[in-house]
């Protein structure tokens, strides 16, 4: 037997240490969405993370290039299924800038009311989804009520619990129904009672506070040069905001705040969406307050909107009508514009460029996702791999938007 | 305020500017592909300028309609001015510099850019495939990609079942309600259908 006390160099001691690579996905229990990320692993410290995404992808840009501007809506509504009236409502702006019309007052503040409603709901899913990875299942199911309260007032409005398909060019597929006030104004205490039992029962609660502060830190100057906008890029401080920074709409009329945190770490982002649901309760009473009870939803316009069933059956200049927007589409000038408005996720914008023709040429969307989740590499190197869930919920990445 | 941003431009880079216009309040520049790093280096470093914010970055092809075929589309914005700008360059061969030096952000856009068109980003650290597998050949959102063809990866099972072509294939369901930009070089369309002229 060879004696103990030899010298050995320590490194020979020890077990041999390469790298492992780890997949995460692109189906893993412990994350929402479809994403898969390859670590490198020192023990349990990532020291490289690979974020490949393109599980979703539908052809959402070629397939817009083949109907009418309007057969794009189902398309948008599939983008970002959390929060699709904001998704509707953002590429009729876009088609509207292009014609160069916009839509009565009151179809403006239904359409906020509207987009605010589907914002709560991405908020609520994402925080719900968040805590519900890091173990806390029964702020999940609160929040999922709550959210079910904002979806029963949705399908009374749209007809769908989910994908509306509700936003036309130049107005709404229907008027608001006659209770959607009474609905509103009804539901909202109730969420928010929800809301804030949820609060209490996370913000107060050690473990869940461990696994947020201080974790997925970005700098203010990064998350820019990323190009990441909306809650992530606020939560470095940034008070950035589509609607007030360039308000659209009937945003310049609402009193609301622009929640900012100052770290930007998986705390700061959990917390500004937190606030943002309390703001868009904030516009929501300030919308309904300020939208009247009658007058027209849609423009006046025969070229764009579609005549009144009626009509359509009685006459023939409203079967014509009819006829000519539905196979032809709608006429949009020649020409390119890029439209932004802020999503549930940020600046989500459409770039689209017409040939004169009822068909759009090209539909390029620019999701607020991509940007966001391109970063992720950069939060996740260096922290642990239990660091990846949180951080990851606490971005909000929709597969659907992200991968077009 | 931010025609200031062209009537700069121009100055600054006098012919590398092609034409600017501002079609729908959309300031739009097209430059020079020769000298389009140069140019957003310029955007992103002067100081009135100051467009620090990565928004898009895109292609549009215009096969058959237009020379040069392909316009590369940047959209960028200042955090401290507020003001917005679209830099456009033209380009035949589908090769331009990347600006992932100079906006960070840029990278996953160049990356999808490259994998819907096949534009080579000169420079680009890591140019592979984001949205479609590595085995996809060609560049779908290219007007001579039929938007019918399937690539798929694992080959569909032997049997009756196996017409699993998207639903807008050559039975249209209903043909003179759509139309399509696909065409090849010659303009023919791809889909067989009457194009609306």
């Amino acid at each position: 037997m060879e004696p103990l006390d030899v010298e050995l160099d320590e490194g020979e001691l020890e077990l041999p240490t390469d790298p492992m690579l780890l997949n995460m996905g692109p189906a893993h229990p412990a994350m929402h969405g479809t994403v898969r990320i390859v670590v490198e692993l020192s023990g349990e410290t990532i020291t490289k993370a690979d974020v490949q995404i393109g599980y979703l992808h539908r052809g959402f840009e070629k397939m817009c290039e083949r109907g009418t501007w309007t057969h794009c809506f189902p398309y948008v509504d599939r983008l970002n299924y959390a929060s699709p009236l904001l998704n509707n409502v953002g590429f009729a702006l876009a088609v509207e800038k292009m014609l160069g019309v916009t839509v009565p007052e009151r179809c403006q503040h239904y359409r906020v009311a509207l987009g605010e409603l589907a914002r709560i709901c991405d908020h609520l899913v994402c925080l719900g989804a968040m805590a519900m990875e890091l173990g806390a299942f029964t702020p999940f199911l609160y929040m999922t009520k709550a959210r079910e309260l904002i979806w029963d007032i949705f399908e009374e409005e749209t007809g769908a619990r989910v994908t509306h398909s509700f936003g036309r060019v130049g107005g709404m597929a229907d008027p608001p129904t006659d209770n959607f006030k009474d609905m509103v104004r009804t539901a909202m205490p109730v969420a928010l009672a929800l809301i804030g039992d949820c609060e209490k029962l996370l913000l107060e609660n050690r473990i869940f506070l461990d696994r947020l502060e201080n974790v997925g830190v970005i700098s203010q100057k990064d998350a820019i040069a990323l190009g990441w906008t909306g809650p992530v890029l606020r939560s470095t401080g940034v008070a950035y905001d589509v609607r007030k920074a360039h308000p659209y709409m009937s945003y310049d009329q609402y009193e609301f705040d622009v929640p900012v945190g100052s770290q930007g770490d998986n705390y700061d982002r959990f917390m500004v969406r937190l606030e943002e649901l309390r703001q868009s309760v904030r516009i929501i009473d300030q919308a309904l307050d300020q939208m009247a009870d009658t007058g027209p939803v849609d423009i006046d316009d025969p070229r764009i909107v579609l005549p009144p069933k009626n009509e359509v059956y009685n006459t023939i200049e409203g079967t014509i009508q009819h006829f000519k927007i539905i196979m032809e589409g709608i006429k949009v000038p020649a020409g390119e514009c890029y439209s932004y408005t802020e999503g549930g996720n940020g600046e989500l914008g459409f770039y689209l460029v017409s040939d004169g023709s009822g068909t759009p040429y090209r539909v390029r969307i620019r999701p607020p996702c991509f940007a966001t989740t391109q970063g992720l590499s950069q939060l996740i190197v260096g922290n642990m791999i239990p660091d990846v869930v949180p951080t990851f919920g606490s971005m909000n990445m929709i597969g659907g938007e992200c991968d077009h | 305020m931010s025609k200031k941003v062209l009537s700069r431009l121009n100055k600054q880079f006098g012919d590398a500017v092609v034409e600017t216009h501002s079609q729908f309040g959309d300031d739009t520049a097209v430059v020079d592909p020769a000298r389009w790093k140069e140019i957003a280096l310029f955007l992103r470093d002067d100081r009135k300028l100051a467009f620090d914010h990565f928004i898009d970055i895109t292609a549009v092809d215009w096969l058959g309609r237009r020379e040069p075929r392909y316009e590369v589309v940047l959209h960028l914005r200042s955090m401290s001015r507020l003001h917005r700008i679209r830099l456009k360059a033209r380009i035949d061969e589908p090769s331009i510099d990347s600006l992932v030096e100079v906006w960070r952000g840029a990278d996953w856009f160049e990356r999808e850019c490259f994998d819907m068109f096949g534009i080579d980003f000169v420079g680009h650290p890591d140019l592979r495939r984001i949205l479609m597998y590595e085995q996809f050949e060609g560049h779908p959102l290219r007007k001579d990609y039929p938007a019918q063809q399937t690539q798929p990866l694992v080959p569909y099972r032997e049997g009756a079942n196996n017409d699993k072509l998207p639903p807008f294939g050559e039975d249209m369901g209903m043909p003179f309600g759509r139309q399509t930009h696909d065409h090849d070089a010659a303009g023919r369309n791809l889909l067989g259908f009457e194009k609306e002229s």
